[in-house]
C-alpha cells in the first residue's frame, strides 16, 4: 500500500463538489485566517514565518523568513511590493496550476496576509501567459475579494489597504526568474539585473523594496499563521519544514502531483507505490529531481548523504537513488536539487543523449541573450547534440560538451547560466557511455527509442 | 482622442474601455501596461500590427520602439496572423517522452499546414490552421499537452485530435453557410 498523502496545500483542490467560488472557500472556513493576521502586529507574522523553517518552493528553497526580514521597515520610506510567482515555468512543474485552477482563494487569502506582514499597499500575481483560464479564474476571485472586503481599503475593518492584480506573462521562461518578472513587470523586456543587489528585498519593482514568492510559499504562509509557525515546523523534518507537491512526469504508470511532509516518502515509494512504478513493466533509468534544470540522476549509482546520528555527529551513509527520502536537503547532498519538485522520470528504454538534447532546445530557445556565455553557449551545446544524435557525432565531443558547459555556470548575470549546464555537465557525467558510444557511431543503442521522429 | 485613435475606426468604445481599466492597474507606472495592452490588442486584431504599437505607444506616452522592443522580446505576441485555429503543442522533455513529436507531425498532417512561416510554425494554404511547437505548458502529468487558441488540451491522442478537428470543420462550415 502506497504511503497516504498529506494535503496541506491541496486540501480541497480535488474535492468533488469543491470549486473556486467564493461561497465555497468561506464555507470552509475560508478567509477565517486572514481575521486572525489582521489582529497580530505584522512583526509577529514575520516572526512566526521564520520560527515555521518554511522554505521557498519556487526553485532556490530560500528562507521566506529571513527574505522578509530584509527590509527594515523603521527605516525604509518607500512603498513596498508584494509580487507572487505564478510563471510555473520550469519544465516538470505543474502544482501552482492546480491551487491556481482549483482554489485561488487559497492563494488570495496567503497574499493579504503575507502583503500585510510586508506592509505592501499593492501586489501583483505574475501568471503565465498559457494560463488564460488561470488569469480569468484568479481575476474573477480577486473580484469577490474586492466586493467582501477582503481586498481594497480598510480591509475588514482593520484600517490596512491593498490591491491585487493579475498581470499576464507571454510565453518567456526567464520571466520566471525574479529580476527578469520585475523588469517585465515595469513594461521592458525580461532581461533579469545584475546583482548585487542580490535580493529585490532590496530593490525591486519601481526601484522599491519588493518581496517575491512562489504561489506554493504564499499558500503555506497562511497555514504557519493558522497553526503557528513552532506547529507547522513539526511538519517534515528539521530545515525541511512543511509538506512539498511533488509533481511527477515521464516514464511512470500513474504520473500527476502528490503532497507529502518534507522527507516523508523515498523516491522509490514515490515511483513504485504512489506512481505505481515504470511503464510497461520497464526498468528504471534516470530521474531529474527538481525541474529540467535540476541535475538528472542515475538510478543504478550509489550516493553519498551525510546523516545525523543521536549524539549530533554526522556521517555519511551510502545510498542508492531509491532509498533517497524527499526533501531539500537529501537531494541536494546528492548534488542534485529539489528544486521545483518537478520529477521527470526515464525508463531504460530512453536514449540520455536524445533527452540532454530535448533539454537542451528548450535552454537554447529560452535565453534571454544578454550574457554572451549563456547565449552562444546553449545554442552551441543544441546544436551539437543535434549533430551526435543526427549522426555526426565525433569523439571529442563529450569534452567539449563539458567544457562549453563549464563556461557557463558562474559567469552569467542570472542563474539560467547554472540552469543550462547543468543538464549538460550532468547527462555526460552520469552516461558518459552513451555519448560515446553514440559518437564512435556504435549500433548497440539501437534499441532505444528515439525521442522524435524528425531529422534535423 | 489621439491621432491615430482616428484612424482606427474599427476601435470601438469597449475596447478603449478596457484599455483605460488595464491601465489603471499601473498606478505608479504606465508603461507596466504594455504588455497587458499588447495582449488585449492581439486578442481582438489576432496579431499586433504597427499600428497596434503605436496607438499603445501613445496610450501610454512611450517612444513605439519601447513598445516594438516588448512586441519582439515576447514569443506569444505575434506580429503577423496566424491560422484561425492554433495548435500549440509543447514539445519539452516530459511530453516529448510521452510522443508529442508525433502528435506535431499528425496534426501537421491532418491539417495540411504545408507552410513554415517560422521556426517550428507551420500554417495551412487557406490560412485556418497553424501549428506550432511550444516550451513546456506546466501540465507534464498529463503529457502530451497542447493548447487550441486559448484552450488547454491534456493527454492529446490522434483520436482526440480526430474529433477536435471533425468539431472544428463542421463549425467552418456553419459560418461559411
Ligand atoms: C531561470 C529561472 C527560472 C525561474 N522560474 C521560476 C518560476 O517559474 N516560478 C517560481 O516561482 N520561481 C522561479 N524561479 C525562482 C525565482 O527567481 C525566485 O527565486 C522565486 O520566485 C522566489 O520565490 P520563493 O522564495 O517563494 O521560492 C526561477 C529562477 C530562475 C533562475
Ligand atoms: S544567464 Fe542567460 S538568461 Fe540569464 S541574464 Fe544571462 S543571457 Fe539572460
Ligand atoms: S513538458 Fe509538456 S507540459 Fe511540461
Amino acid at each position: 500500500m502506497a504511503k497516504a498523502e498529506y494535503r496541506l496545500i491541496l486540501k480541497h483542490a480535488d474535492e468533488p463538489g469543491y470549486t473556486v467560488d467564493i461561497d465555497c472557500y468561506l464555507s470552509h472556513g475560508g478567509y477565517q485566517v486572514l481575521k486572525k493576521a489582521l489582529a497580530m502586529p505584522p512583526d509577529q507574522i514575520i516572526q512566526e514565518v521564520k520560527i515555521s523553517g518554511l522554505r521557498g518552493r519556487g526553485g532556490a528553497g530560500f528562507p521566506t523568513g529571513v527574505k522578509w526580514g530584509f527590509i527594515n521597515h523603521e527605516k525604509n520610506t518607500k512603498p513596498v511590493y508584494l509580487l507572487c510567482n505564478a510563471d510555473e515555468s520550469e519544465p516538470g512543474t505543474f502544482k501552482d496550476r492546480q491551487i491556481i485552477y482549483k482554489d485561488p482563494h487559497q492563494l488570495i487569502e496567503g497574499m493579504v496576509i503575507s502583503a500585510y506582514a510586508n506592509r505592501a499597499h499593492l501586489a501583483y500575481i505574475y501568471i503565465r501567459g498559457e494560463f488564460a483560464k488561470g488569469a480569468e479564474i484568479l481575476e474573477k476571485a480577486l473580484a469577490e475579494a474586492r466586493e467582501r472586503n477582503f481586498l481594497g481599503k480598510n480591509i475588514l475593518g482593520s484600517g490596512y489597504e491593498l490591491e491585487i492584480y493579475v498581470f499576464r506573462g507571454a510565453g518567456a521562461y526567464i520571466c520566471g526568474e525574479e529580476t527578469g518578472l520585475i523588469e517585465s513587470l515595469e513594461g521592458k523586456r525580461a532581461y533579469p539585473r545584475i546583482k548585487p543587489p542580490y535580493f529585490p528585498a532590496v530593490l525591486g519593482l519601481y526601484m522599491c523594496p519588493t518581496i517575491v514568492n512562489n504561489v506554493e510559499t504564499l499558500c503555506h504562509v497562511k497555514h504557519i499563521v493558522e497553526m503557528g509557525g513552532a506547529e507547522y515546523a513539526r511538519i517534515g523534518t528539521p530545515n525541511n519544514t512543511g509538506t512539498r507537491i511533488w509533481c511527477v512526469s515521464g516514464d511512470v504508470n500513474k504520473p500527476g502531483y502528490y503532497e507529502y511532509p518534507c522527507g516523508a516518502i523515498t523516491f522509490g515509494e514515490l515511483l513504485y507505490e504512489v506512481c505505481g512504478g515504470i511503464r510497461n513493466g520497464n526498468k528504471l533509468k534516470a530521474v531529474i529531481p527538481g525541474g529540467s534544470s535540476a541535475k538528472v540522476l542515475r538510478a543504478d549509482k550509489k550516493y553519498k548523504i551525510p546523516k545525523k546520528k543521536e549524539d549530533g555527529s554526522t556521517e555519511i551513509v551510502e545510498m542508492g537513488l531509491e532509498d533517497i527520502p524527499l526533501d531539500f536537503d537529501t537531494v541536494a547532498a546528492t548534488g542534485s536539487m529539489s528544486g521545483s519538485g518537478g520529477i521527470i522520470v526515464m525508463d531504460h528504454t530512453r536514449d540520455m543523449v536524445e533527452c540532454l538534447r530535448n533539454i537542451a532546445e528548450f535552454y537554447a530557445h529560452e535565453s534571454c541573450g544578454q550574457c554572451t556565455p549563456c547565449r552562444e553557449g546553449s545554442l552551441w551545446m543544441k546544436k551539437m547534440l543535434d549533430r551526435i544524435c543526427t549522426g555526426g557525432g565525433r569523439p571529442e565531443d563529450s569534452k567539449l560538451l563539458l567544457e562549453v558547459a563549464n563556461h557557463i555556470a558562474g559567469r552569467t548575470i542570472c542563474a539560467f547560466g547554472e540552469a543550462c549546464s547543468w543538464p549538460v555537465q550532468s547527462f555526460v557525467e552520469m552516461f558518459g557511455e552513451e555519448f560515446e558510444a553514440k559518437q564512435r557511431k556504435e549500433s548497440s543503442l539501437e534499441i532505444l527509442e528515439p525521442l522524435t521522429n524528425r531529422t534535423a | 482622442m489621439n491621432a491615430t485613435e482616428k484612424d482606427l475606426p474599427q476601435l470601438e468604445e469597449s475596447f478603449i474601455e478596457e484599455a483605460e481599466r488595464i491601465i489603471s492597474q499601473y498606478p505608479v507606472s504606465k508603461r507596466s501596461a504594455s504588455l497587458p495592452l499588447l495582449h488585449l490588442w492581439q486578442r481582438h486584431f489576432g496579431f499586433v500590427s504597427p499600428q497596434g504599437v503605436q496607438w499603445i505607444a501613445e496610450k501610454l506616452d512611450l517612444e513605439p520602439i519601447a513598445v516594438e522592443e516588448i512586441a519582439t522580446f515576447y514569443p506569444m505576441i505575434r506580429q503577423r496572423p496566424l491560422g484561425h485555429y492554433q495548435f500549440k503543442v509543447c514539445r519539452t522533455l516530459s511530453c516529448a517522452l510521452a510522443g508529442s513529436y508525433e502528435i506535431f507531425e499528425y496534426i501537421k498532417k491532418s491539417c495540411k499546414t504545408v507552410n513554415e512561416v517560422g521556426h517550428h510554425v507551420y500554417v495551412s494554404e487557406d490560412g485556418k490552421f497553424s501549428v506550432e511547437f511550444v516550451e513546456c505548458l506546466a501540465a507534464c502529468g498529463n503529457a502530451p499537452v497542447m493548447m487550441l487558441n486559448e484552450e488547454e488540451w491534456m493527454d492529446v491522442t490522434q483520436t482526440k485530435i480526430d474529433a477536435i478537428l471533425n468539431h472544428l470543420i463542421r463549425e467552418k462550415r456553419k459560418e461559411e453557410f
